[in-house]
């Protein structure tokens, strides 16, 4: 039983937004930034995407060739992990079922990786079948390099962390290797609705 | 990369308020008793859950400002005036109230003598609850490590923590203000002030940044282009809700 905060009211989201917010979260109209150090700035032409790992033969693509793939538009709810939700952010990006279209692989987990030596881990199947994607656009415009411009993982049915800003490509692994956050504590695979924050939850 | 020192399931635990102390006329700084703590590192932070009559919860993170030693576990909230929960811990909570808190969290936004230094703290605004919880362990293991903080905050009646600050190597920057008889700096935290208080880059010392967004990116920026390397910039950034 969970105790009563004396002289606490609370704000509560409209009820047509309550239900897509999940327990522990409030939203906000801003987009707060969130990373554990400074944002890289790095000249487009040295980017590159890259699949790597359990692969036959691994994949790269530069800038250019990235954003030349087919892209979808994608209008979803992200959801932090420091509580905050944000609702129908639009974004376009590279759907992962593209970049591994026709890979062969027995891998089932991914690590995402990125400038900064970021990296964060998810299974397979959570980035495929219209999960993940790699996002470069904003609500119409280039990614800002604070929000993970060029490009940022994005799987927003798990804890944002897991979109992993300024991504430069994923390993595919048979293993599950913990990512940076996971490292430090946070859940290993982070689903909001049920509030896995922590490692334990 | 270090592992994180405490693993274990967090567990939601009522902490009797000891004490409720203004720091400034928006910001108060809450002690608290929790049954049942692990212990934490310098600069960790945790989840503080209210509840209403009715059931409904709001859930925030407040950075720790005591110092893993320290008597009791301390949180030092600003009021936000269209927070929801700042203004209940800042106007409603006092002593004998049970606070639902759990933690500690975070591993990477923390020094602990074994990283070394020397260690450069840049804080702006409430940025600055972490860091203090950082020099209170600096102070509290008499460590020989190297410390300064660089601390910009609005007016210097925003300023927490004042009776401290003199204890530990301090440079203090007014951004709105430049109050009679001020000995200290005015302005924003830039390149020239950064590179009269960082060691020099070939000293490879470790930087801790936090605030709002826009001054922690302005900050490591700066630090990068002085020639700063990225991995030895830690951050933690407040969002504007």
């Amino acid at each position: 039983m969970t105790p009563i905060s004396r002289g606490f009211h609370g704000r509560r989201s409209e009820t047509t937004e309550a239900e897509r917010v999940p327990p522990g979260q409030y939203v906000t109209r801003d987009f707060p930034v969130l990373s554990a150090g400074p944002t890289p700035h790095n000249p487009i032409e040295s980017w590159s995407f890259e699949i790597r790992g359990e692969i036959d033969e691994p994949r790269s693509w530069t800038w250019e060739q990235f954003i030349a793939l087919p892209s979808e538009r994608i209008t979803v709810d992200i959801h932090c992990v420091t509580k905050w939700s944000k609702l129908d952010t639009s974004w376009t990006g590279v759907s992962l079922d593209t970049l591994l279209d026709g890979v062969d692989t027995s891998a089932e987990y991914v690590l995402a990786f990125s400038d900064g030596g970021y990296t964060t881990n998810l299974p397979l199947e959570d980035v495929s079948d219209g999960k993940g994607w790699v996002a470069y656009e904003f609500q119409g415009e280039p990614l800002d390099p604070e929000h993970g411009g060029p490009a940022r993982l994005l799987v927003p049915h798990l804890y944002f962390w897991k979109s992993a800003k300024w991504v430069r490509g994923i390993e595919l692994r048979q293993d599950d290797l913990p990512g940076f956050w996971e490292n430090y504590g946070y859940h290993n695979y982070g689903d909001p609705w049920k509030e896995q924050r922590y490692a334990g939850d | 990369m270090e592992r994180a020192a405490v693993r274990r399931r967090l567990n939601w635990q009522l902490a009797r308020v000891v004490e409720v102390v203004a720091e400034t006329e928006r910001t108060k700084s809450i002690a608290l008793d929790p049954p049942d703590w692990p212990g934490h590192l310098a600069g960790q932070h945790v989840d503080v859950r209210l509840t209403a009559e009715d059931g409904y919860q709001a859930q925030r993170s407040y950075s720790i400002a005591s110092a893993p030693g320290d008597e009791h576990l301390v949180l030092t909230v600003e009021r936000l005036d269209d927070g929801e929960v700042s203004p209940y811990l800042t106007e409603e909570l006092r002593p004998g109230d049970d606070l639902e808190l759990r933690g500690p969290i975070g591993g990477y936004f923390v020094w602990r003598e074994s990283l070394g230094g020397p260690i450069l703290l840049v804080g702006g605004g409430s940025g600055v609850v972490p860091l203090r919880a950082m020099l209170r362990h600096h102070r509290a293991i008499a460590s020989e490590v190297s410390a300064r903080l660089v601390y910009s905050a609005r007016t210097r009646d925003d300023l927490l923590y004042r009776a401290e600050l003199g204890d530990y190597e301090t440079t203090i920057t007014l951004t709105r203000e430049r109050p009679e008889h001020w000995d200290g700096r005015t302005g924003r935290v830039d390149s020239a002030l950064l590179s009269e208080t960082a060691w020099p880059p070939a000293d490879r010392p470790l930087v801790y940044v936090c605030g709002p967004t826009g001054f922690v990116e302005a900050v490591a920026e700066a630090l990068v282009a002085l020639g700063h390397a990225a991995n030895r910039i830690r951050t933690e950034r407040f969002g504007p809700t």
